[in-house]
């Protein structure tokens, strides 16, 4: 028997070596994702649709700006964690490491591009 | 003392070894539902970008955004988000320790797949 905590165990393990972090991850976005997705779903089509002026208008407004804004977030933060997942199970190597930060170059910039997008509509 | 075997082994999902399953292909599905989705957000960001830049750089994406296949892969998008969604749902009801029985697994499996349907019909009819 090794005197070792569960925590200790576990802690810099995983394909990520990150130990169950990534996991609780998953678990507190996936939930967010469960009040962020109907409103998303809604905000979004209903903002989809209309001419140039109208968009315009829809997405100055401050709720339909504030929920694309925290869905995009926590969502593309969700997926790039289900990415990652998937990159590190399928591709490995220095490739795997690559391909890991472009998906966190890409998340991260589509993000950015999501806000900056939102504060110039808003104002 | 017998060699470890540490660098030429099957890795974790044995696709090619196990059978289609309920449990497997629900699962499967909502990785892949995933990665389609995080590619499917460069549009949507694209969609808003665009409509903060101006008009002449709205026209184009709005277009592809609302025509036929824009609508296509804009339900199918749906249909994506509805499913993760539920299939995350049902990780994060797993990892608190309920429904981990097969039978249940797999009724929450199917009902992932009716449930995700029914939701993106009912996206289209309110939006």
């Amino acid at each position: 028997m090794r005197y070792l905590t569960d925590r200790k165990r576990a802690q810099g393990m995983g394909s990520g070596r990150q130990g169950t972090h990534h996991h609780w991850q998953m678990i507190v976005t996936s939930t967010l994702l469960v009040v962020l997705v109907p409103l998303f779903v809604i905000t979004f089509g209903l903002g989809l649709g209309g001419t140039y002026e109208e968009v315009l208008a829809y997405f100055g407004r401050p709720i339909p700006a504030l929920i694309t804004g925290l869905s995009l977030t926590v969502g593309i933060i969700h997926l790039l964690s289900e990415v990652q997942a998937a990159i590190e199970d399928y591709v490995h190597g220095v490739a795997g490491k690559l391909t890991y930060i472009a998906a966190a170059a890409f998340a991260y910039t589509l993000i950015a591009a999501a806000l900056y997008a939102l504060v110039k509509l808003a104002l | 003392m017998a060699d470890v075997n540490r660098g030429n082994r099957p890795l974790s999902p044995h696709l090619q070894i196990y059978r289609p399953q309920m449990t497997s292909m629900s699962s499967i599905m909502v990785r892949m539902t995933g990665i389609a989705l995080f590619l499917l957000a460069f549009f949507v960001v694209w969609w808003l970008l665009a409509a903060s830049t101006s008009e002449a750089a709205f026209v184009p994406i709005d277009w592809l955004m609302r025509s036929f296949i824009g609508d296509l892969v804009l339900f199918g998008g749906t249909w994506a988000l509805w499913y993760h969604m539920l299939g995350r749902l049902r990780h994060v009801i797993w990892d608190f320790g309920y429904c981990l029985d097969l039978e249940t697994a797999i009724k929450l499996g199917q009902l992932m797949f009716i449930l995700a349907t029914a939701l993106a019909l009912l996206t289209i009819v309110i939006v």
